[in-house]
Formats: structure tokens, sequence, C-alpha cells
């Protein structure tokens, strides 16, 4: 999936969401412009406040814009009906939210499988894709288990495995580490680097730089706008065995 | 003491030693405590043998000792906008980097905001090479805990950077 030039999955033109009105007026995002393409890796980071999950959430059609364009996987979603809506985040969209938000009474399998029912898929199919899902997430052992039995780590690659139940067109993160201590966290990275490697679009909004590192774009967001853009895909001046201490 | 800290310093405008002493304490707090009062004036020399500041005798004030006035030569000036763009690290330390945008928001060089994007992109690109290393180590390689310090370590500075950047942003000074 690489080399070759691939398409958009996501644009934005001007988007604008506002909270309130006259003095107490806030605009959560305010004026941003994106592009996004076929299999690429997306950071967004600010600080707390910069509007960064609010525009994930109008990516993902979970809130609706005060202002502006969006498309996603080649439909303009501002002018969808909520159930059009409904329909395409269900199908090209997967969520992955820092606290997880399984489903606490389903097993691990169940909870993989209920995007795929949701969509219209029969239980048979939706019962084999969760299986496989599972196997691609290192899961395939705990498939029967309830959340409350796995670790944070664990419980955020189900959550992920669910995310990609529906083949979605992009994957939208909040947060995905941010609950999971330096080991579960390097797990979760693992598999992000193993679903961007096959050429999935993953966006993720983050302050944690360890992911925001592992994308091929990052952009600073601050006060609702992009301030700064980085391709990390470039070398360093630095290696390793200078920032090891094995420096000359 | 850095010579390029001094040179920023001098970058605003000519100054005695004592004012560029000053400057660094109040910059430095408490950190600055242990800077011995000599420092800044074998600094300077230095600089002045190296050709990057001249040295004047200043009119008036003669009751001042140091009536010695130093300002940054043409080369001078070239070493102050390298340091500036320079985004290397890990540096000498915390200071340099701080002592960086102050100065840089004295004299107008740059927008400490501006430096503080520079050296993030550097120190991401460094994170993200450690990190994809540590994503291709398997589990309880020999090498993993070596990894992790360099990620965690990279990790930090770049909290660092934005504690920096929340103290800069919005600062009329800058």
């Amino acid at each position: 999936m690489t080399g070759e030039r691939r398409g958009r999955v996501l644009r934005a033109r001007g988007l604008r969401k506002e909270y309130g009105r006259g003095a107490g007026l806030v605009r959560a995002v305010d004026g941003v412009d994106l592009d996004v393409t076929a299999g690429e890796m997306l950071a967004v980071m600010g600080p707390s406040g910069c509007g960064k999950s609010t525009l994930l959430h109008l990516l993902g059609g979970l809130d609706r814009a005060t202002a502006g364009e969006i498309w996603l996987a080649g439909q303009r979603t501002d002018r969808l009906s909520e159930r059009e809506l409904a329909r395409l985040r269900c199908e090209a969209v997967g969520f992955v939210f820092q606290a997880f938000h399984l489903m606490d009474e389903l097993t691990a399998a169940e909870n993989v499988e209920l995007p795929a029912l949701l969509a219209g898929r029969s239980p048979r199919v939706a019962r084999r894709q969760a299986a496989d899902l599972l196997e691609r997430v290192g899961l395939a052992d705990r498939a029967t288990f309830l959340p409350a039995a796995l670790s944070g780590g664990q419980r955020q690659r189900v959550a992920i495995a669910r995310a990609l139940a529906n083949a979605p067109a992009v994957v939208l993160a909040d947060e995905p580490t941010g609950n999971l201590d330096s080991a579960a966290t390097l797990e979760v990275l693992r598999l992000f680097d193993s679903l961007h490697a096959v050429g999935q679009t993953l966006i993720v909004v983050t302050h944690d730089s360890r992911i925001a590192a592992t994308a091929d774009r990052m952009i600073s967001m601050r006060d609702g706008a992009f301030i700064d853009e980085t391709r990390l895909t470039g070398g360093t001046s630095g290696n390793l065995a200078d920032l090891a201490g094995l420096g000359g | 003491m850095q010579q390029e800290v001094v040179l920023a310093l001098l970058a605003k405008e000519p100054s005695h030693g004592y004012q560029l002493r000053a400057r660094l304490q109040q910059a430095l707090g408490p950190a600055g405590d242990a800077m011995n009062a000599g420092q800044i004036y074998v600094t300077l020399s230095r600089l002045e043998r190296s050709g990057l500041v001249t040295c004047e005798q200043a009119a008036g004030l003669p009751d001042r000792p140091d009536r010695k006035v130093y300002a940054l030569t043409a080369a001078g000036q070239q070493r102050v906008s390298a340091w500036v763009a320079d985004v290397s690290w890990p540096g000498p330390g915390l200071a340099e980097f701080h002592l960086k945008l102050i100065a840089a928001a004295v004299a107008r060089l740059a927008d400490p905001l501006a430096i503080i994007d520079a050296q993030r992109r550097e120190l991401l690109r460094r994170l993200r090479d450690a990190q994809r290393a540590a994503i291709a180590e398997p589990a309880h390689s020999d090498a993993a805990p070596l990894l992790e310090g360099i990620v965690l370590r990279l990790q930090a500075d770049l909290r660092w950077l934005e504690a920096c950047e929340r103290n800069w942003t919005g600062r009329e000074d800058r």
C-alpha cells in the first residue's frame, strides 16, 4: 500500500464549532482546513482545551459543526440527516476512546461483534469477523473474557478491534493511551503501527508525544486552530547512540 | 557560562558586564545562585579575544569600577543567529534552552514559541526513531529497557517544552 498515489479519505474546509453566545462565545474549533490521505497516520497534539477532541468529534460525525464543510469517504457529511450520518459513522468510522467505552456485561468477542451486527451483518459473519479481529490484536485467547477481567492495555486493544469491525475508511482515536501505563502504551503503539503498516488510515488526537511520534504527520493545535505542522518521516540529525549517552 | 548565552544577551543592546550578570540571575532564579561573580567577565574576555564582541570604555560614571561596555561584532551576531536556530539535543542542559528563549525575546531575535516549535519537531523526530526501535524490539530483550529509557526521557523533554510553551503563550514581551 505504499508508494502509489492514494485517494483522500477525509477533507475539511473552514471548520468551526462555537459554544455559547455574546461575551460567553467560545470558538472550540476556529477555521480548520484538513486533508487526510488514505493510509496516512496523523496525530493532532495540543494542550487540554485546545479543541482537538471537539475537532475529532466533528470529523467523525459525532457532533455538528457551526460552519464549514466535511467530506468523509467521498461523502459530504455536514449536509446529511441524522439518520444518514449515523449510518455513515457506523460503516466508515471506527472510534477509539481514552476510557475504552466497552460494554461491561459483554465479553471481548461480543463487544467486537456489536458494530457488525448494527451494520446488518449476520450473527455468523459478525462472530467470525470478531474472532479474526481479536486474533489480529493478539487477544484470541481472551475472547470470552469480560472487560473487567482484562488489563487496561488489553481493554484498549479490544476497543481497537471493535473500531475495525466494519473495515472503516478511517479510525479516529481520542487519547487512546491516556489511561495506560508505559508498557500498555507500547502495546497500543505496536498495534497502531501494524495497522498503519497495512494501510489503515488513522487520526489520533493526543497529548502523548509517544503516539504523536509514531505518526507520519503531526499537527499542533492551539486555541481551536492549527499552528504548526511537522512531517515526521524524515531522518534526524541525531541518532540513538547519542541519545543513549554513547555519543563521542 | 555558555558563550552563546552571553552573546545573545548582548544582541538587544551593548551592555555592561554587571547588567548581563543581573539579567542572568533574574532569568535563572535560584538555579543561578552558584554562578560566581567573575564568570561572566571571564566569558566576555574570551569572546573579545575571539572577535565576537568589542569592548569600549564608557564615558561618565567615574565612581563605578566597571565602565566597560560590550557590544556584538558582526561575527558575534552570526554566532547568535546560528545558536537560536540550532535544535540539537540533548544540549548542555535545560538552562541553555531556557536562556535561549529569554535572550531571543529580549533582543527580538526570534519568537520564543517558534523556537519551541522547532525544538519540538526535532525531539519528535528523535522520539519517532527511538519509538520505532522500541516497537521493533522483542519483549524482554536486553536492550528494551535502554530504548524505553530513551523514549521516556525524550517524552519528559517534550513535556517540558509544553510547559515552556504555556509560559510564553500570550506574553507581551515575546
